[in-house]
């Protein structure tokens, strides 16, 4: 299991088992939206804003 | 010997939606590829790296990014899930409306303007509460409940001076005292898949905004209204919105065409990810045979 740093608030997050490139993690510590962008090693940045025209 | 089919799966971010249909392919040992669409390009003078693709399944976070992309798809004649025209009439609560409204699908009593004082005479004319929603949009962002002609000054001058220029397309709609929950059903090609109760408190009951999903029994006549509806939008792999007006029954509130079922897949216990996969591979190989 890899550990990664929140980018904003320096917590330890461990990244679960079947972890993606491009999933969206949420920092436990202090709610910031993380997308991973690396595996291996693992990588993560702050997650885009969201836009006005996102959505389903 | 028959050609192995080529998928492309076009995406922003690896929702819990996207994991499982990259999984449903996997399982199935589909050739694909993943597209992110903030990395991807196109040339319009060269769409033969696009034409290797025999289907793709869009499922864009960002209306604009996947409608455009589904439009050059489409245009060099690469099959998609959707349609770019299926998406720009779901991405487009006026489209999806009039699109109803030509099909005599009940929906609820809307009305449009472009100006602020057009908008203001339209409500009047509706009366308290009306719901003011963006045409694009989703996730229950941006709704407005106008309770009387004070907030709707204010309102409609706000969204006209602080909105973007779509923002003018004033989409008014009745408020409905709905029993507490909106109904989300899966359609798939012709086929209803599953419903579900969205339940809230709160009047905008979309589960992005907190509201709970609860398995609904398809009857016959949320299957009439959802397939009707689907294939009044131009069908494929959607999910219908509908809404339990005390005095017109069903109607549908709206149409999604990239929908989220996070809450739906476990709560129906169907492989949607696995029908969507299925679906887009019977896209694809009908442009094969074709």
């Amino acid at each position: 299991m890899s550990t990664i740093v929140c980018p904003e608030c320096e917590a330890q997050i461990e990244l679960a088992t079947g972890t993606e490139v491009g999933e969206i993690l949420v920092c436990s510590d202090c709610g910031v939206d993380l997308e991973v962008t690396g595996i291996e090693p693992a990588a993560v940045q702050l997650a885009p804003m969201e836009q006005e025209d996102w959505g389903e | 010997m028959q050609r192995r089919l080529k998928i492309g799966v076009l995406y922003s971010r690896v929702r819990v939606e996207e994991k499982w249909i990259f999984g449903a392919l996997e399982k199935r040992g589909i050739d694909y590829e993943r597209l992110d669409d903030r990395a991807i390009h196109f040339d319009l003078d060269n769409a033969k790296p696009w034409q290797e693709y025999d289907a793709v399944l869009e499922r864009s976070i960002s209306y604009n990014s996947g409608l455009y992309a589904l439009r050059l798809l489409n245009a060099f004649g690469v099959p998609t899930v959707n349609t770019a025209s299926v998406a720009e009439i779901c991405g487009d609560k006026l489209m999806t409306s009039a699109a109803l409204a030509r099909d005599g699908v009940p929906q609820p009593h809307n009305m449009t303007a472009f100006t602020p004082e057009a908008a203001l005479e339209a409500i009047e004319a509706f009366g308290y509460p009306v719901v003011l929603k963006p045409v694009v949009g989703s996730w229950g962002r941006l709704l407005a409940k106008i309770n009387d002609r004070d907030a709707a000054e204010a309102v409609l001058e706000h969204k006209s001076t602080l909105g973007s220029v779509q923002h003018s397309v004033f989409y008014i709609q009745e408020y409905i005292e709905k029993p507490g929950r909106d109904i989300r059903a899966i359609v798939i090609g012709d086929k209803i898949l599953t419903a579900m109760y969205r339940k809230s408190e709160h009047w905008i009951t979309n589960t992005a905004r907190g509201g709970e999903g609860e398995l609904c029994p398809i009857t016959p006549e949320i299957e009439e209204i959802c397939l009707k509806a689907a294939k009044s939008v131009g069908g494929g792999v959607l999910a219908v919105d509908l809404v339990e007006h005390p005095e017109k029954g069903l109607v549908v509130n709206e149409i999604n065409h990239t929908m989220e079922f996070h809450t739906m897949q476990p709560v129906s216990g169907i492989d949607i990810a696995g029908e969507i996969v299925e679906y887009t591979m019977s896209i694809a190989k009908e442009k094969v045979e074709a």
